[in-house]
């Protein structure tokens, strides 16, 4: 057996946990993952779970980047395989000269392992059994063992991960001293038995500042909360179920009113996707701000609502966590996929608001934004985010709030203004913006109420199937959507160190490892523009960005390059300027793979970067 | 219908209610309907229901499906704001308007299509969630707007206009409703204008969801022979449990009843609810003997009219959920967004 080299690092690693969904393991690597930041060293974990509760194989990366890339790597540096029924594929993902620890209790021969790598070996079961006599604890204190092992194997600071036990557990202390006790039991095993084991180290750094770490799911959830949501109506659907929840959490702790102790919200879990785009059609167009969160499928369902509160014109938020499409596809997995059935949402001619966050502080910003837009465009509006950014957690920027900021509710005709005299018209068009006047239900006892229909009707609300009246509608629709571009956020301009011919658009999730891979590049020589476009309708920006360089990539999670289908017909760009590098595999994109992609096809151009003498 | 619009003068002596409005200004533009409809007639009840109860029109919601009845709304209080949604799904724009506003009066209007075929399920758990409503479904067995077609409401062995035959059990929304938990559950006739007329002021006044199911022929497709929910089918069917006389509590009841023929039912506002009682026996608040005198009836080819169930106890959705007094819609920054210094708490416990 030949000796395996040794990848050694210093804060910068990637650790994947095999595991078994249910095992208990998921808050044990979420408390290691976290000692990472508390020693000031960014971190980004990934949960890559089945569509499962109990039993399937399930799997914790923790990428550890003192930099602060925290888009997926790719590859692994130690994988702790705690999962027998994956074990040989974990084996096999393991990086040449990584490591392998593995609960040793039990001996496995010799073909069960690799010689190019570093296998760590500590009887986990055998401690245990010694240990607890109660076999759920067996299992749960596992966990902690581990994840202490880990701690003393990598060199990290032991009082981190008792100052998070202490703080999980604040308040019930009959747990808070067995989990001390297991963590302490690892550090010793490790310290006695695994000494330099691992070339792997940490050391304290001050990378992570004011940063904090949540999920975008959860972030956009209190960015509903801030942003005035009152009604929410969903539906149970992976991965979009936990921001409902987190939506439901946060209500209960920031909108009960103290002197009554009622609440300020309201939240249905409807019967299906249908009623709960209905329940929250019903809600803005009596005038209050309505979300709900689904995914694809739910998408799909809501379709006639859609073009209903697009006719109607009714203000809908609509968090679509996006998974692998289509039909049920892969629903504990990541994509960009419903980008042109969002954008294009129902029958006959439709086209809707998108806006695209690149992690959980736009997430908040987002949310809070879209009940703002939609209330002020009167239509339905859908926050783009997806599995990747919703459920994991990630390090992001803190959340910021502007007190003297306004809730934008739009142009609601009141019943002073309708006593004043002014003219009401539903659906018409007074001053060049496309968006009419609308009175909430109950308004004036003779004034401004109105039918509303999802059949053509006049200016006035008057049902007509005139086709002069009809495409006076149409025209100011497109008129009004049109007019977003101004409202919705712009697109984000990160120009490269020197002059360059290429540009390369993205968008969402792709953001962090796309921020790795021009940074990569650079170091070869290839030195790119970047525009993140945070949502459609599409900026000037956007055309000029394209109309500055020779060949502009188009990077997506998706099959169908469903945003430069939106540039081409949409925004009338041309299609031999666009070049569309996709990744749709149902893993987040890593930086190795628009890095690869990108110099490949710059080197298939046959382009020599420009002024490479002063490359980097 | 009619095809010349009423004049806007009205006679100086028509009746005015409370407010100072005649029935005038409870209606709405000339309906479309055929002559003769029994929606129409159910759109007449309405109209005298509000007036009767002195409810501003304004503070009325009317939301629909689509469908002929869904077109009504159209017809009455035209100071109410309208929302004719998607077929079938009525009952979620409505859920959630009525969460929006707790204050205004909600009055949903289907058809046997809109909520026994396509809307099936919406209409299920609309009932289950207790929303503060009137759903009203006209039921007259038939798709009219599409020609004649069976509804789920059609009964088994009716035979349709063009002679075919319907093979499928029917649908019984009464039924349905109590099982789904509906707290007000009521059978009428569009013909019935004396029966109908306080079922819908019992309904409008219920704290909770009322339903009525009104059997209402289709002059055009479902009023032939062989059609079990046509006018002489159902005059000559009609079995009333009770008649109603509903007063609100905030006029004086100075009507004469008779004595051991009535049976009083508080409501939840505060209302008195009185049963005159043609069947002795009758209690609207026995749930089981509901159910079972609705198959009985059905079993012996009749159709059971009246309040049939009411729970004096009712609770509405908001109370399930808790929900804060003042209109969602009326709250601003200050009573919904949490600050500054609080997402700075939130954001030291996200590190």
């Amino acid at each position: 057996m030949k000796t395996a080299t040794r990848i050694e690092a210093v804060n910068d690693f990637v650790i994947k946990f095999a595991n078994v969904n249910g095992s208990g393991s998921a808050s044990a690597n979420e408390l290691f993952a976290k000692a990472f930041l508390r020693m000031g060293i960014p971190v980004s974990p990934r949960n890559i779970f089945p569509s499962n509760i109990q039993g399937l194989p399930t799997w914790y990366e923790v990428r550890v980047t003192e930099q602060g890339h925290l888009g997926r790597r790719g590859g692994v540096d130690l994988m702790v395989a705690m999962n027998p029924q994956t074990w040989n594929a974990d084996v096999k993902e393991v990086d040449a000269g990584g490591y392998l620890f593995y609960d040793n209790t039990k001996p496995l021969p010799p073909s069960k392992f690799r010689d190019d790598i570093n296998v760590v070996g500590m009887p986990l079961t055998e401690i245990c059994n010694a240990t607890y006599e109660n076999p759920r604890e067996r299992q749960l204190f596992k966990n902690i063992i581990y994840v202490g092992a880990l701690a003393g194997m990598l060199g990290m600071e032991p009082e981190v991960i008792a100052e998070l036990i202490g703080e999980q557990y604040k308040g019930k202390e009959k747990l808070l001293k067995p989990n001390l006790n297991a963590l302490q039991l690892g550090l010793n095993y490790a310290r006695e038995h695994l000494k330099d084991a691992l070339g792997l180290k940490t050391k304290r750094a001050y990378n992570v500042g004011e940063k904090i770490f949540i999920d975008g799911n959860s972030a956009a959830a209190l960015g509903c909360v801030y942003g005035g949501a009152t009604v929410c109506a969903w539906y149970p659907i992976t991965p979009s179920s936990s921001l409902a929840e987190a939506f439901t959490f946060y209500c209960s702790k920031l909108r009960v009113d103290k002197a009554t102790g009622k609440q300020k919200y309201a939240i249905v879990q409807a019967e299906d996707e249908l009623a709960s785009i209905g329940i929250v059609t019903g809600a803005g167009w009596n005038g209050a701000r309505a979300f709900t969160a689904t995914s694809g499928p739910g998408i799909s369902l809501m379709q006639e609502f859609i073009g209903l509160a697009y006719f109607a014109e009714i203000p809908v938020t609509i968090i679509d966590v996006q998974r692998g499409g289509p039909s049920t596809g892969m629903p504990t997995r990541t994509q960009q996929s419903d980008v042109t059935t969002c954008a294009y949402a129902s029958h006959g001619d439709t086209k809707h608001v998108l806006l695209f966050p690149e992690d959980p502080n736009e997430c908040f910003q987002f949310a809070a934004e879209a009940l703002d837009l939609a209330d002020r465009l009167q239509t339905p509006v859908f926050l783009m985010t997806d599995l990747d950014i919703g459920m994991n957690q990630r390090l992001t920027a803190p959340f910021k709030w502007d007190d003297s900021r306004r809730y934008d509710r739009g142009k609601v005709m009141t019943a002073e203004m309708l006593e004043a005299g002014k003219e009401f018209g539903r659906y018409l068009d007074v001053d060049g913006d496309g968006i009419p006047f609308r009175t909430y239900p109950g308004t004036h006892p003779n004034k401004g109420a109105y039918f509303t229909r999802g059949t053509s009707r006049n200016p006035y609300a008057v049902y007509s199937e005139a086709g002069p009246d009809y495409q006076y509608n149409m025209q100011r629709l497109l008129k009004k959507h049109d007019f977003a571009k101004t409202l919705v956020p712009k697109p984000v301009l990160t120009p490269s160190k020197e002059p360059a011919r290429f540009g390369i658009i993205y968008y969402g999730s792709t953001s962090p490892s796309m921020h790795e891979a021009l940074e990569a590049l650079a170091t070869q020589g290839v030195f790119i523009n970047a525009l993140r476009i945070r949502a459609f309708p599409f900026q000037d920006e956007i055309f000029d960005f394209v109309a500055s360089h020779t060949k502009v990539f188009v990077v997506e999670q998706n099959r169908d390059a469903q945003l430069k289908t939106l540039l081409v017909n949409d925004a009338g760009i041309n299609p031999a300027s666009l070049i569309s590098v996709l990744h749709y595999d149902g893993t987040p994109i890593t930086a190795r793979f628009i890095q690869k992609e990108i110099a490949e096809i710059v080197s298939a151009l046959n382009v020599r970067p420009i002024k490479k003498d002063k490359a980097a | 219908m009619t095809f010349l619009a009423k004049p806007k003068l009205h006679h100086p002596t028509l009746p005015k209610n409370k407010l100072g409005f005649t029935r005038r200004d409870y209606e709405g533009k000339v309906s479309t309907l055929c002559a003769g409809c029994g929606h129409d007639s159910i759109s007449a009840a309405l109209i005298q229901a509000f007036w009767e109860l002195d409810i501003q029109p304004h503070r009325v919601a009317k939301m629909s499906g689509i469908g002929c009845s869904s077109k009504t709304p159209d017809y009455f209080l035209g100071q109410s704001h309208g929302f004719n949604t998607v077929h079938g799904r009525m009952p979620s724009v409505l859920t959630g308007a009525n969460l929006a506003n707790r204050d205004l009066i909600y009055l949903g209007v289907s058809g046997d299509g809109d909520s026994a075929s396509i809307g099936l399920g919406q209409f299920a758990h609309v009932m289950r969630r207790g929303v503060n409503m009137t759903y009203i479904l006209e039921n007259n067995g038939v798709y009219g707007l599409t020609k004649g077609q069976f509804s789920a409401t059609a009964d088994k062995g009716s035979k349709a206009k063009k002679g075919s035959i319907n093979a499928d059990s029917a649908i019984d929304t009464v039924s349905l409703a109590l099982l789904m938990g509906a707290t007000f559950v009521a059978r009428s006739f569009s013909g019935d204008k004396h029966q109908l007329v306080p079922l819908v002021k019992a309904a409008i006044a219920h704290q909770g969801a009322a339903f009525i199911d009104v059997i209402s022929p289709c002059v055009a497709f479902n009023n032939h022979a062989g059609s079990t929910k046509s006018y002489e089918y159902i005059r000559e069917h009609n079995e009333a449990v009770n008649r109603l006389d509903f007063w609100p509590t905030r006029e004086a009841i100075t009507v004469d009843y008779s004595a051991g023929g009535v049976i009083e039912v508080p409501t939840h506002d505060g209302s008195i609810l009185k049963l005159r009682k043609l069947h002795e026996d009758y209690d609207p608040s026995d749930k089981i003997n509901a159910s079972a005198m609705i198959a009985s009836a059905a079993v012996k080819g009749e159709v059971l009219t009246g309040l049939l169930y009411v729970a004096p106890d009712a609770e509405d959705l908001h109370a399930h959920l808790n929900t804060y007094e003042t209109a969602f819609n009326t709250l601003g920054e200050k009573e919904l967004c949490p600050g500054s210094a609080m997402l700075e708490k939130i954001n030291a416990g996200l590190r």
